[in-house]
């Protein structure tokens, strides 16, 4: 089984380029493929939730801080997003740029008192983050509009063009924003903060005695994670043009975390394949809608007891790239 | 001459417990100098002291002409200390050349935009240290291994791995503990001669070991101590021949045996 395993790693991966170009158009030519609108905004969610997965990625999988609270991160950016755009008619991409960085300042407030902090303490913190947030959503009237929402939050507008579900605009958008993402997180996964973060996460006394600042770092994860989550979030009131706070609940985050670890965690693919599973089979199992937080809760039990490392998480086989050496 | 490595009457107190009681020691640069005595006698405290985990309750440490006690350890380790550990801590989940890169986390000197936007300076900077650390690793070596997860590796081979990522963050000192625990005579000498081989490339050694040969054949200069406390120091034939050494081992009756 291993076996076979590595030679599927190894053939994907000689052929990355070829399969990454024909997925890249494939993904562009299909909202001109005939593809309905409830189709069409199915892409859209999936893309979303990888969004928010490769966000929560940042701090879980590379440096093994479990949070349970980053529907708070998304709500931050959604709200701030929808407030900006609402009250003061900005324009969809400098709301979502203050909507990044509200997003971030938080992430930084909820990373300071956790950096002594370990594994459980660190996760009921986050978790209390979560309700906080939407606690303050639900009673910050004035700003909030409360339990009712904000509702008509508009559309973006790129150069006076209208992006919609029906004009394919959303979904591009969708796509150039998980591609932005996507990189973001390689580039970070294979450089110095990356092997950083996976250090500390595998052994943090270690990594300090590497002369890695390790509390910058953790505070870096949780800055970035919540960037990402917030970006997300800003989108997320674009796309659906109604927020309230109880789309930000707990179950959410729950959510969230059970497409990392189902994906695996620590990995990019393993995004993609855990926002497609999680996201789309309530859709293909209609009956399974109504239970479809049970299921989660469920999936992230039997992952963590048979196979914790994810379906796409297995470790790399691929030879790790050392540059020719110029002189002998 | 100020020594390279200076401790100057530390005292560290947990508690109502003293487990170092105004000790002194010093190395100087270039030197292989051996902590050795019973286990609990507190030599992995002194090196928790000098990497910044532990603080001084009295005295100073002086490192390279600056105080370094009250440091953190990330600052020290920038300052030219690095160590390896008793109980193996490698980064198991990773390579074995990404430990070695881990090490020369400090000299990768770029910053979030050069790795987020691949600069030129990102580029120049991964090449040439990743080509360090797999030549690092072919020296000691470790060549076929490169690729290998560190969890992979057989007992000896992570001691060395160990060593070459304590060695790639470009310390002057390291701090070596117990690097010969668990290794049969043979190993043992291979680690010595590694050791030695260090100590050639300009390393300055502080090493704690219970293997006597490795500590004789090895060591400049030795301190002894136990319960807190330094009870002997000297160069190793006159450890060697000191009964008060040999009883603090092996107790008062076995100090006629105490012969290497």
């Amino acid at each position: 089984m291993e076996r076979n395993k590595i030679d599927v790693e190894a053939f994907v991966y000689s052929k990355r380029h070829i399969l990454t170009t024909g997925a890249v158009l494939l993904l562009l030519a299909v909202p001109y493929s005939g593809f309905s609108q409830y189709i069409i905004r199915i892409m859209i969610m999936v893309g979303l939730y990888i969004i928010l997965a490769l966000g929560l990625n940042v701090l879980t999988g590379y440096t093994g801080l479990v949070s349970l609270g980053h529907a708070g991160f998304f709500a931050i950016g959604a709200y701030t997003a929808a407030i900006l755009m609402l009250k003061l008619n900005m324009n969809f991409l400098l709301a979502a740029v203050i909507s990044m960085t509200a997003a971030g300042i938080a992430g930084l407030l909820i990373g300071l008192p956790t950096l002594r902090l370990t594994g459980t303490y660190l996760s009921i913190v986050t978790l209390g983050f979560g309700e906080i947030v939407r606690m303050a959503a639900m009673n910050f009237e004035s700003v909030t509009n409360g339990t009712l929402g904000l509702r008509n939050i508009p559309r973006p507008v790129f150069f006076g063009y209208q992006l919609t579900l029906a004009n394919g605009g959303l979904y591009y958008l969708m796509l150039a924003l998980l591609a932005a993402v996507t990189l973001a997180c390689l580039a970070i996964k294979n450089s110095k903060l990356g092997r950083a973060l996976r250090a500390i996460k595998t052994n943090e006394l270690a990594a300090s005695m590497m002369g890695i600042y390790t509390p910058g770092c953790k505070l870096a994860a949780f800055v970035i994670s919540a960037v990402i989550t917030g970006l997300a979030g800003a989108y997320y009131s674009s796309l659906v043009s109604y927020i309230d706070p109880n789309s930000f609940t707990f179950d959410i985050s729950i959510l969230i975390l059970s497409i990392v670890i189902l994906g695996g965690m620590g990995t990019v693919r393993g995004m993609y394949l855990g926002a497609l599973i999680l996201i789309v089979f309530p859709e293909i199992a209609r009956p399974l809608m109504e239970w479809r937080f049970v299921v989660y809760g469920v999936v992230l039990i039997v992952m963590m007891r048979f196979k914790p490392q994810g379906v796409l998480g297995w470790r790399s086989s691929i030879p790790y790239r050392i540059p020719d050496e110029k002189n002998a | 001459m100020v020594a390279y490595l200076e401790a100057k009457n530390i005292t560290i107190r947990f508690g109502g417990l003293t487990a170092i009681d105004n000790l002194s020691f010093k190395v100087e640069r270039g030197q292989a100098v051996s902590i050795i005595g019973p286990n609990g006698a507190g030599k992995t405290t002194i090196f928790n002291a000098l990497t910044g985990i532990y603080r001084l309750n009295e005295g100073s440490i002086h490192f390279d002409g600056k105080r370094i006690d009250g440091l953190a350890p990330w600052k020290i380790v920038s300052a030219g200390i690095a160590r390896t550990f008793q109980n193996i801590r490698l980064f198991s989940d990773m390579r074995v050349i990404e430990n070695v890169l881990v090490g020369t986390h400090i000299q990768m000197d770029y910053g979030f935009f050069d790795e987020l936007f691949r600069t030129k300076r990102f580029k120049r900077l991964e090449d040439e240290k990743t080509r360090f650390a797999a030549r690092l690793l072919r020296e000691v070596g470790l060549e076929k291994r490169i690729h290998d997860y560190a969890d992979n590796l057989p007992y000896g081979e992570q001691r060395k791995l160990e060593m070459v990522r304590a060695a790639a963050t470009g310390a002057q000192l390291l701090l070596l503990d117990e690097p010969a625990a668990g290794m049969n005579p043979k190993e043992s000498e291979e680690l010595r001669q590694f050791i030695l081989q260090l100590k050639d490339r300009g390393f300055t050694i502080l090493l704690i070991e219970h293997d006597m040969n490795m500590v004789m054949n090895l060591s400049d200069y030795i301190y002894v101590v136990d319960s807190g406390r330094l009870i002997a120091e000297g160069r190793p034939h006159e450890i060697q021949g000191s009964s008060k050494v040999a009883a603090v081992y092996l107790g008062e009756g076995g100090a006629e045996e105490w012969a290497c």
